[in-house]
């Protein structure tokens, strides 16, 4: 969990941000990360938002894991998201761990971690914060907001904060609000950190410690949630571990135990415990339509942005009735909405993994939206 | 371009919200946009088109419209587009009445079972007929119900539907359908296109 800080690029967002929760907050840090170049006409950026363990090192080797960055089968030189063409922006969401205002910061008032002392924040709040490092790099308006998962939620939410700020949006594998399965299973992963006797209440980062079995259980919960029952099948079956036979023990007989606690394990080198209990409450209180009196047409009312929403068949976190919702709702409100489900075994995780059709309707949609763009610019 | 999308994009006006169903690749969109300033969206159920579609820069939703018409709300278009694809649905009457309701106004094309040819077929060879417009066998054909020129136009009349033109095509010639005519347009025209709603 311990990274150099001049790997990690910063800004200070000295604007006071009035939080869901009632807190006003500001000069507080956004970490972020920017591919390829933004060009003279400012046509070509795209802001990528990062899902629930993400964060802004989108692409090539990410310098505190050392580790390919989450989103490297989209986003690089030659990719669907091709950083040769665009300039690629993606910044850390406030309440994670990856140099943004978290949880694991220290609290100026206390000396100490803030812990629990950290506002609980929202999906509106992270991308509020984003704003200020649009305007630091000089963006009024992007080609795209994007990202899969939490990252589809905050494009959404995006769009409708800053409805004149992007061209256009593709939210991948997400829905307008969380359904009560969704809320379930982030609860299991909550309540596996808070039965960690390491936890402490969350202050275990004054004893410099992580709540690892706790946060490592919560990975494996996600795990689960982001295969498919056949993906899962298919790649482990009932094969065992570099075994023969049972062992009559609780070790991992299984190559899917083996793979779950290989997840968990890796995950707590890198990620905060309570950075997970934020991010999760943030995506449970995810509901578009909350601002707008509950009604998601007029969340989505005027909207001048081009939409490509993106779901997968075998995605049961975030199923393609959920995403086909966001198009109806977007639909109702007559906007430009464009949507395609794409037939995969791989799950939730699709939209990170080498998923050939998937790419090729992101590369479609970003290059043809980028040539509209060039010319309403030129007009 | 096909004769019938240049029919059909004879009879919109200029700057009208248009959705096409069953929009294939988007060429009747891409005309549609460029030539007459038309805010089009398609529905297509066909992955490869959808994909075509969105390299195009179009709107196109995924989806059967059979089962997904209902997402759109009442009079949301000004004209719904509806190309040679009714006789493939389960239910075409639902999904006339869900299209008068989404749209204004209806644009139907349908592959004419009335043509000579097509009766010919049956008359003098007793074999479900195989025309460039029908160019399926019996066994793989997507035509769950076909109908002719007449059939439709007498639809029409029985529910109540206005018939704001109509038109036979030939070949490259087009000529306008009235009730006077009807018969002699059912048995030389090889498509019909109607204006409804």
């Amino acid at each position: 969990m311990n990274y150099k800080t001049e790997n990690i690029k910063t800004i200070n967002v000295s604007k006071p941000l009035k939080l869901d929760c009632g807190q006003t907050i500001k000069d507080f840090p956004l970490a972020y990360e920017t591919y390829g170049k933004l060009n003279e006409l400012k046509d070509n950026a795209i802001l990528v938002f990062h899902a629930l363990t993400g964060d802004q090192f989108v692409s090539g080797i990410n310098p505190v894991t050392n580790k390919e960055g989450w989103w490297v089968t989209a986003v690089g030189p030659g990719k669907a998201i091709d950083t040769d063409k665009y300039f690629v922006i993606c910044a850390n969401v406030i309440g994670g761990c990856m140099g943004s205002w978290g949880p694991k910061e220290i609290d100026k008032k206390t000396n100490e971690p803030y812990g629990l002392n950290f506002p609980v924040i929202t999906i509106r709040d992270m991308v509020k914060a984003q704003e200020a490092l649009l305007n630091h790099l000089g963006i009024e308006k992007l080609l795209c907001a994007t990202g899969g998962s939490m990252g589809g939620m905050q494009s959404l939410e995006f769009c409708t904060i800053f409805p004149n700020r992007t061209f256009s949006a593709v939210p991948i594998a997400c829905s307008t609000s969380h359904s009560a399965q969704n809320i379930a299973l982030n609860e299991l992963a909550r309540q596996a950190i808070m039965a960690d006797p390491v936890w402490e209440k969350g202050k275990y980062l004054i004893k410099n410690v992580q709540p690892k079995n706790g946060l490592a259980v919560a990975r494996m919960v996600g795990h689960i949630s982001y295969l498919s029952e056949k993906g899962m099948q298919e790649k482990f079956g009932r094969k065992l571990q570099e075994k023969a036979d049972y062992e009559f023990s609780f070790d991992a007989d299984f190559q899917v135990e083996s793979y779950l606690r290989h997840q968990g394990s890796a995950f707590v080198e890198r990620f905060d415990a309570n950075s997970i209990l934020y991010i999760t409450r943030a995506m449970d209180y995810f509901d578009l339509s909350k601002h707008f009196k509950g009604s998601l047409t007029q969340a989505f009312k005027n909207q001048k942005a081009k939409f490509l929403v993106i779901s997968f068949s075998s995605d049961w976190l975030y199923t393609t009735k959920e995403n086909k919702d966001i198009v109806i709702a977007l639909n109702a409100s007559g906007a430009d909405v464009s949507f395609s489900e794409i037939k995969t075994d791989k799950g939730h995780d699709s939209f990170l993994v080498d998923e050939p059709e998937f790419l090729k309707t992101l590369k479609g949609f970003i290059d043809s939206m980028h040539i509209k763009f060039k010319n309403e610019k030129r007009i | 371009m096909k004769k019938e999308f240049k029919v059909i994009a004879d009879i919109l006006p200029k700057n009208v919200r248009v959705l096409d169903v069953g929009c294939g690749d988007g060429s009747l969109m891409s005309h549609l946009i460029k030539e007459k300033n038309i805010e089009a969206r398609g529905l297509e159920l066909k992955k490869e088109n959808v994909t075509k579609c969105i390299y195009k820069g179009l709107p196109v939703i995924e989806g059967n419209a059979e089962t997904e018409l209902h997402q759109f709300p009442n009079q949301s278009f000004d004209f719904v587009i509806l190309s040679q694809t009714l006789q493939a649905f389960y239910n075409p009457e639902k999904v006339l009445k869900d299209l008068l309701r989404i749209g204004k106004s209806v644009i139907i094309s349908i592959p004419n079972f009335g043509y000579w040819r097509v009766r010919t077929s049956l008359l003098f060879f007793g074999k479900m007929p195989i025309t460039k417009t029908l160019p399926n066998s019996w066994y793989n054909t997507p035509n769950l119900h076909m109908c002719s020129i007449k059939d439709l136009f007498d639809f029409c009349v029985k529910k109540n539907i206005k018939i704001k033109k109509a038109v036979g095509i030939n070949e490259d010639k087009t000529s306008e359908i009235k009730k006077s005519n009807l018969e002699i347009k059912n048995f030389f025209s090889k498509l019909g296109i109607f204006l409804i709603g």
